[in-house]
């Protein structure tokens, strides 16, 4: 008979406040194979682990139930402090009495009772539970970053940095990001592009660094130290170990199209570089436009091209590779303000995004930094931002706080002043969030010195007249309606998740939260980690995050993925699947519905009769623990280590069996 | 098809044209309105300003004599009835909600009718009306003014774009007339403080006026009998004040439609507007 | 239970520990309360809910049974939620047949994002479940289902 060791935490007052811990540990003693329980303050403490780990020893203990927050929490901490004290770690059973009963329940008695209950169960099931080791497996020293912006750059130099491998997989023809758009940064106004581009060589010139543009992720297989990535890489059209970056082909390209880069307000050819600062510097052929794949004639670029790189014949080509690690830095989209009607985005061309304004006021966009009027091409005199734009709204937009917005419309104010020194910048607001270092300050010398006007409140509509926009709004603070002429409305629309990311999360395994956010594994204490091992964000993937963080959070992911792999080999989780050889019938329908293709096929001497047999083998490599063959096996032959039948239905009457008391 | 109808007290006087259009088209295109016999007044003016369980009872028992009726919808033209009815029909879709109102009624109430307006009851049957058209009224530049009530809240309204609606445009667009792209389509008229703030309401029906005019409308077309009011009766507070001329007509959608219908015009109550629909060239011929 | 309160209902909630597990989790650190009914055993995957421990949760006096998975796609092993969801609505028919009013096990598909549709799953569930009062297994005998044509119906063209 086991002997079962019951501790109830507090969890200060977040579980006594609810449940009656003492009364609980009490009455947990008199359960069948309880031979010791009590409650403490905080279980998870040092003071606490450690009485455990002496009322193992004291009371001989071979199995302990701790009862306290959700395993997702602490699981490890206590199977960690029982094999200390050296028992299996599996011993170690927990009963969720914070996050699943104290936290969602007031009624006292009704509380109490339920964390009785799931405590007699827990003891169950620790009853049957069976001693499992470790499974050992190899990692693979080599790091996949998805995403090539400032996160993705920043995390795949720190992993080169510390010697490992790192492909870096850009969607895009070139690796820079949004950062690569931006004109300055806040607060202090450094030149984004001169901070970054100096990374980007980096990446390029780095040993242990390969950067794939213009190239996806096609499909991820295996799990941690073990990843099967197939990559497709785009046809580019040109040759990029011949092309020497020249440009010859794009001056003489004769087809334009809208430029992704500048937001849609400047051109580029068929054949191009986003800007010129790309890395890897080589154009490619957007097959949409250009006459040669359109019509079928042209091929200027063919014949002008001294290096003989263009190459139409070029198809999609599929790389496989095995990585230890993946980071996921693939950023955000902007919110598409025409859902605001009012505001009439999309329907005169003198209302922008900031995104666009951003292009506009860069020397090497498509304005060469003038900032105009698109309808005119003249100077504006007076300017209206809208802030949250698609933010803090939950009628047409997000409820959610978009972060980056109230600080780059104040550096757009103040750019613009340092450009056109006689313009009036007005900026409706509903707060001003400022909260990194030095944002407050800069928000203040923008009104100060730079003498833009903030307006608390929103704008209801916008339209023209005399050849001006219209701005109608509140002012919340003076209580009263505001109409502001403006030439220029800028629009500080949101940062959104990708459209895409609902796809790349689902070939990655790892979930999105109810925007489309990429979920940390715990929003205070694994940020940068996913639910899938192995697998870590950084960047605005996760939430709208600016450059600060999401190099520290690169930074974060990359360390975590170098403290993967610098391990000579990993131990997973031992829930794998067994057979029972007496009972395979070798049916095979845990083949079937197997989807590691983890079950081979063994042929065994049948014990009574000496015949030959085929039954089922789990090949505990592959086998990851879904447990899928042990519901669909007929004759019970076939189990999960970890959540066994017996270990399942003992809890199950356990849970069943107070009732009938 | 039969629905039925809830007229509400504007189309039984002020805004009588809309109700004789109404009935007009209605007949043209194939609808049985059946009044409902004994509605009340939907309580928009007050009483949604002082008591929130009367505003939401008022409509239901209306809603609750058309539940004895054989229909499935209820059709209320005036915005601000169809606003009232659909914000009672909402809100009771909560328990606790529709128990309180369902106590004040005198008789049986199940919530379960449609509440339509007019709009969207043509549009959604816009390939049938289609072929009915036989006179188009391709001469005519019209703005499509929806007011305030017909879509917001949205969450109640559950009709259209609240900030760019299209449904009108779509029907003026099947009658054959020219839709202009304006700004103040959704525009607040200013027909609540008609009393106590008539300088505001000069304002902003100043607003609407000019930029349906910037626009190059001919005339303003409305779904609701108090835009129409504002609109068309106080064309000459705002010369006074504004001392602007605009001379604008104000149309009711019905009316519209049903002179592409081929409804004569005198059918359709076209003279009763203040400002003179004739003196638009077009019109003159029908 | 004690004589002096009313009736709460008892329910066993199969949870995958990658979703509604940890939606259930989410619900608890968002502090959103529900009623005090639900009782968890958490699971690898919802595959590896072997129908038999819902029959098993029935016959233990459970009032009512959730099962809940990942929502579909987004199986933390790729596929396991399509066989479960598969295996449950087999079961679904059975109960109905053996006289288990539906509304007394529930699937759904509840993320780790979803601790506000944990709780609301969990409060509609007891909400259903009060006026059918405690599950009274012994009682129902097979002249009773016999009688209940309608109870044959979803069996109909499944042959």
């Amino acid at each position: 008979m086991p002997r079962v060791g019951v501790f109830v935490c507090w969890c200060g007052v977040n579980i006594a406040k609810t449940v009656d811990v003492e009364q609980v540990a009490q009455k947990a003693s008199t359960l069948p194979g309880v031979v010791y329980s009590t409650s403490y303050r905080y279980m998870c403490s040092d003071p606490g682990q450690e009485l455990i780990r002496n009322a193992i020893s004291e009371h001989k203990l071979d199995r302990v139930v701790v009862a306290s927050c959700s395993p997702a929490m602490h699981e490890t901490t206590f199977q960690r402090a029982v094999s200390e004290a050296g028992l299996n770690p599996y011993f170690m059973e927990m009963a969720n009495i914070r996050e699943q009963d104290s936290w969602v329940h007031e009624d006292r008695e009704l509380a109490t009772e339920k964390a009785f209950e799931l405590i007699a169960a827990a003891v169950e099931r620790v009853k049957r539970a069976q001693p499992l080791e470790p499974l050992e497996f190899s990692v693979e020293k080599k790091a996949l970053v998805i995403g090539g912006g400032i996160a993705g750059i920043q995390a795949a130099l720190d992993i080169a940095e510390a010697g490992f491998q790192v492909y870096l997989v850009e969607k895009s023809p070139s690796i820079g990001g949004r950062m690569a758009q931006f004109d300055k940064t806040f607060p202090t106004l450094d030149c984004a592009m001169c901070i970054l581009s100096p990374k980007m060589v980096d990446c390029y010139r780095h040993p242990n660094i390969k950067i794939l543009s213009y190239s996806e992720v096609e499909e991820v297989k295996g799990f941690v130290g073990n990843f099967e990535v197939t990559i497709k890489k785009k046809a580019r059209s040109v040759n990029e170990d011949l092309c020497t970056g020249c440009g010859l082909c794009i001056e003489r390209c004769p087809t334009k199209a809208t430029s992704e880069f500048d937001e849609g307000i400047g051109e580029r050819k068929a054949i191009y570089i986003p800007f010129p600062q790309a890395v890897p510097l080589v154009p490619v052929i957007d097959r949409e436009v250009c006459l040669w794949f359109t019509k079928g004639r042209c091929g200027l670029c063919q014949r002008v091209c001294p290096a003989k790189a263009i190459d139409y014949s070029q198809q999609d080509t599929y790389i496989k590779e095995k990585f230890g690690t993946i980071i996921v830095a693939t950023g955000a989209d902007i919110f598409d303000a025409s859902v605001y009607g009012e505001y009439g985005y999309g329907q005169h061309p003198d209302i922008i995004t900031s995104a666009q304004l951003e292009r506009m006021i860069n020397s090497s966009g498509p304005t060469k930094g003038e900032i105009i009027r698109p309808s005119n091409g003249k100077h504006p005199e007076s300017v209206v931002f809208i802030q949250c734009v698609g933010s803090r709204d939950e009628q047409k937009g997000y409820p959610y706080c978009s972060r980056v917005c109230c600080m780059y419309t104040a550096k757009h104010a103040l750019l613009l002043k340092e450009h056109l020194p006689n313009v009036k910048t007005y900026i409706f607001y509903i707060d001003i969030r400022a909260f990194g270092k030095g944002y407050e300050e800069f928000v203040r010398r923008v009104q100060d010195e730079f003498g833009a006007i903030y307006i608390r409140g929103r704008v209801g509509r916008i339209y023209p007249e005399n050849g001006k926009l219209i701005v109608q709004g509140t002012d919340t603070l003076l209580g009263q309606q505001v109409k502001v002429e403006a030439d220029l409305v800028v629009l500080a629309a949101a940062l959104v998740p990708r459209k895409d990311v609902k796809d790349l999360a689902r070939k990655l395994n790892i979930s999105t939260d109810e925007y489309g956010w990429l979920m940390e594994a715990h929003p205070k204490l694994r940020p940068v980690e996913t639910m899938t091992k192995g697998i870590f964000l950084a960047g605005t993937c996760q939430f709208p995050k600016d450059i600060p963080d999401s190099v520290a959070q690169a930074s974060a992911a990359a360390s975590k993925a170098i403290a993967i792999m610098q391990q000579e080999s990993l131990f997973s989780e031992p829930v794998v699947a067994r057979v029972n050889k007496n009972k395979c019938v070798g049916c095979f329908s845990c083949k079937e519905v197997c989807p590691y293709s983890a079950i081979e096929e063994e042929t065994v001497l049948e014990q009574t009769s000496g015949l030959e047999k085929k039954i089922a083998k789990v090949n505990p490599g592959l086998c990851q623990g879904c447990g899928n063959c042990a519901s669909a096996c007929r004759s019970q032959a076939i189990d999960l280590l970890g959540f066994t039948s017996e270990q399942l239905i003992a809890q199950l009457e356990g849970l069943a069996k107070v009732e009938r008391e | 098809m039969k629905v039925a109808y809830f007229p509400g007290c504007s189309l039984h006087s002020t805004g009588i044209e809309f109700d004789i259009s109404v009935r007009e088209v209605c007949k043209a295109v194939g609808i049985e309105l059946e009044e409902i016999e004994g509605w009340i007044c939907c309580g928009a003016t007050s009483a949604h300003a002082t008591n929130h369980l009367l505003s939401l009872a008022m409509p239901a028992y209306s809603l609750a004599l058309a539940e004895r009726m054989d229909v499935e919808d209820v059709v209320a033209p005036c915005a601000a009835c169809f606003n009232r009815l659909k914000h009672t029909a909402v809100l009771c879709q909560d328990k606790a909600t529709f128990e309180k109102v369902r106590e004040l009624l005198p008789i049986p109430w199940e919530n379960r009718l449609r509440i339509r307006n007019l709009l969207d009851l043509f549009v959604g049957m816009l390939e049938e009306i289609k072929p009915k058209i036989t006179k188009p009224l391709s001469d005519l530049k019209l703005a499509s003014y929806y007011g305030c009530l017909l879509l917001r809240p949205p969450h109640i309204c559950q009709f259209d774009d609240p900030e760019n609606p299209t449904t009108m445009d779509e029907l003026l667009r099947a009658c054959g007339a020219q839709v202009v792209d304006w700004t103040h389509k959704t525009e607040c008229c200013g027909a609540n403080l008609t009393i106590p703030r008539s300088d505001l309401v000069v304002e902003l029906t100043y607003r609407i006026l000019k930029s349906a005019k910037t626009a190059g409308a001919d005339a303003i077309v409305t779904a609701c009998p108090f835009c129409h009011l504002n609109l068309d009766a106080r064309q000459a507070d705002v010369h006074r004040v504004k001392g602007e001329i605009f001379n604008i007509p104000i149309l009711y959608f019905t009316q519209v439609l049903g002179l592409a219908l081929g409804i004569p015009a005198k059918k359709l109550g076209l003279r009763r507007h203040l400002v003179d629909p004739f003196l638009i060239p077009t019109l003159r011929r029908r | 239970m004690k004589e002096n309160r009313e009736w709460t209902p008892r329910i066993l909630c199969l949870l995958c520990r990658w979703c509604a597990y940890a939606g259930a989790d989410l619900a608890g650190i968002s502090r959103i309360h529900y009623p005090p009914t639900p009782r968890v055993i958490r699971f690898p995957c919802s595959a590896r809910m072997d129908p038999y421990f819902v029959i098993k949760g029935f016959r233990e006096g459970f009032d009512g049974v959730l099962v809940a998975g990942c929502h579909p796609g987004d199986c933390h092993y790729s596929k396991g939620n399509y066989y479960a969801r598969r295996r449950f609505m087999l079961l679904k028919d059975l109960l109905l047949f053996a006289g288990i009013e539906p509304e007394r096990l529930q699937i759904r598909w509840i993320s780790a994002a979803e601790g506000k549709k944990f709780a609301q799953v969990i409060s509609e569930m007891t909400e259903k479940i009060l006026p059918l009062g405690p599950l009274k297994i012994k009682e129902i005998s097979l002249k009773r289902i016999l009688e209940k044509e309608e109870l044959w119906q979803p069996l109909a063209g499944s042959e």
